[in-house]
């Protein structure tokens, strides 16, 4: 018997043997991020969460502008596109007129953290009913890898190429930290997706913020600390490991608050 | 009849609001227009008809608000004045852009910058040629009454789902803060959820119904060829509402030889005057423009090829509506302006007297 690669296909890919398929909530559009951000996991656990949850008819999404600008391109869902930093205000009234759909909002940390601050503050803040899932890659990518509120000390971007100066440039922002304050939010957590383990961590966390508004419970804010290798200016393994060493270290992992109580000390 | 009440023209545009079965109402204080929010807090509507009320952190949240509400298909709302519509341009455009319906009461006060919370008509330009970015129109309605205050909204509804667009209802300071006697019109019922998915489902994002494609709200489109094709369709419908959505009153025009041309309170004021000139036998008549947006240009050409000698544009500001006075009349007769600005409101007695002198004897 001659192997041609049909006769392998044939051979070793029997249906039995498939564990994982794309899910039909992702469109077959290509990605626009580049390879190894740590968008295209995430789009692909939150779609895969819809599916499997039953809402892919109940779901109204909201875009950031940044990256993810076109995340409706990719989240084959209903999906409304918001100005810069104002998802959290689009999901309010949606969800409010809307109460019984599944709505959430997907920010970059330029878009959540700084343009969008008020808007974001104030939406936890009342406890809205809706999921925010926030990626911090510490910078700017979209516009060319510029200095986000996010970027931590001594981070180089464009516009600060010595090294971020607290001291000139202001402090970091742990924006995490800060919704986890507000008495409006349920559950608020920070994850990765840069390691299979932490993508099934990461799954867990946003099933758990979705579960918050589908119960009724108030805010769910997930923060995906990712990548950016281009904005880093680094191969993508190498910005996986520079974010494992420096990222974490600012920004660490884990669950802050649980059923509306915070299970870990803020600094 | 209708059930009369006295109320101020912000209450009425409030109790219009849930009458006219508005879903959801977005607006945050501002000066001379918080009777709004605050008639529409006291009246309970969530109970009335379980209309969504919400006080916005800012102007920028508001018209963010309407935006994502009037993407999900149903009546949303908000009110500000002038500084806070500044705020909103950007969702204006936006929501322009998106193709979305909404309806925008923008009670005026005295510019530029924080200005004055006293009366104005200096967002005119603002209003009709733009505001935010990019090449958009609004389609504005000026009431010069409370009783107007109360019957636009359901017109505005009604207009910005024909055309799905924003609808902007241009007040000012006087027509917002003074009571008159207005007539309420009928409840009209919320539409429910099942009736939104039916008359909007093909567009607005009500979650992925089976059997269509999702639906997205945007207004970004990097494709220059698309964009520039979206653009032309956003024109189409402008020219189409130029051609069927003009209103306008006259009052004392059919043997006038004189026009005033004001709109909202700037209007009231000269149909006072227009008496006053009509005493001393001056033939003086009055146009009125209740649609800013699209312009009544043909009704003022009318009255220039009848013999007209001369137009006024009576405003509340330094003289923006003139302009377009001045385009319909195509420098075929006399056009001046007189106004005062800052939130000094002009007499009827200055009116007469600017027309005697501006534009009979001048």
């Amino acid at each position: 018997m001659e192997l041609t690669a049909d006769k392998i296909k044939e051979l070793v890919v029997k249906p039995e043997n498939k564990v994982y398929k794309k899910t039909p909530l992702l469109t077959d559009k290509t990605l626009s991020y580049c390879p190894g951000c740590g968008h295209g996991v995430t789009h692909r656990i939150l779609m895969e969460l819809v599916e499997e949850m039953g809402l892919e008819q109940n779901t109204i999404g909201i875009a950031p502008v940044g990256c993810s600008v076109l995340a409706y391109e990719f989240m084959n869902v209903d999906m409304q596109e918001a100005a810069h930093g104002r998802a959290p205000a689009l999901a309010t009234a949606i969800k409010r007129l809307w109460p019984n759909k599944f709505v959430f909002s997907y920010q970059g940390d330029g878009d959540l953290a700084s343009i969008g601050g008020n808007e974001i503050l104030h939406a936890c803040n009342r406890g809205e009913n809706i999921t925010i899932v926030f990626i911090n890659n510490g910078i700017y990518g979209m516009t060319g890898g510029q200095m986000a509120p996010t970027t931590i000390p001594g981070m180089i971007t464009s516009t600060s190429p010595y090294g971020r100066d607290v001291v000139r440039m202001g402090n970091p922002l742990k924006m995490t930290e800060l919704i986890a304050m507000l008495p409006g939010t349920h559950y608020v957590s920070r994850q990765a997706v840069h390691t299979a383990k932490l993508v099934r961590k990461a799954k867990k966390a946003i099933k758990k913020a979705i579960e918050a508004q589908l119960e009724g419970k108030g805010t769910g804010f997930v923060e995906i600390v990712s990548n950016c290798n281009s904005g880093w200016k680094m191969t993508p393994v190498k910005a996986n490991q520079w974010l494992e060493e420096n990222m974490l270290k600012y920004y660490e992992l884990g669950d802050i608050k649980v059923d509306g109580k915070l299970v870990k000390e803020i600094k | 009849m209708g059930e009369l009440r006295l109320m101020k023209g912000n209450e009425a545009f409030a109790e219009a609001v849930i009458r006219a079965g508005a879903d959801g109402y977005f607006g945050y204080p501002i000066t001379p227009q918080s009777e709004v929010v605050e008639y529409l807090m006291a009246e309970k509507p969530e109970e009335r008809t379980g209309m969504v009320v919400l006080q916005a952190e800012s102007e920028l949240a508001s018209i963010n608000m309407l935006y994502g509400g009037a993407g999900t298909g149903k009546k949303v709302v908000t009110s500000s004045s002038s500084p806070g519509i500044s705020l909103m341009e950007e969702g204006i455009s936006y929501m322009a852009g998106a193709e979305l319906p909404c309806v925008i009461l923008n009670v005026q006060r005295g510019g530029p910058g924080l200005g004055t919370i006293q009366p104005s008509q200096s967002d005119y330009f603002q209003s009709v040629k733009g505001g935010g970015h990019g090449d958009y129109r609004l389609l504005v309605l000026a009431p010069a009454s409370v009783q107007e205050m109360s019957d636009f909204v359901p017109l505005a509804f009604d207009l910005a789902f024909k055309y799905r667009n924003p609808v902007l209802i241009l007040s000012d300071g006087v027509i917002g803060q003074m009571m008159e006697k207005v007539e309420l019109f009928d409840p009209i019922p919320r539409w429910t959820d099942e009736e939104v998915i039916e008359k909007n489902g093909d567009w607005a994002t009500v979650g992925k119904i089976p059997g269509r494609e999702r639906n997205i709200i945007t207004s970004l489109d990097l494709d220059p060829y698309s964009m520039e094709k979206h653009n032309h369709h956003l024109f189409e419908k402008y020219r189409k509402m130029e051609e069927e959505e003009v209103r306008w009153e006259e009052i004392n025009t059919e043997d006038a030889e004189y026009f005033i041309v004001a709109f909202g309170s700037a209007a009231r004021i000269s149909q006072k005057a227009i008496d006053l000139l009509r005493e001393e036998g001056i033939k003086a008549g009055l146009i009125r423009p209740i649609t800013l947006y699209p312009y009544p240009y043909k009704v003022i050409k009318e009255k220039v090829e009848k013999g007209a000698k001369g137009f006024l544009s009576v405003e509340l500001n330094m003289g923006q509506m003139v302009e377009d006075v001045r385009l319909a009349v195509e420098g075929k007769t006399k056009v001046e302006f007189f106004g005062h600005v800052g939130g000094v409101i002009p007499t009827p007695e200055e009116v007469v007297e600017a027309l005697k002198t501006k534009i009979i004897g001048g």
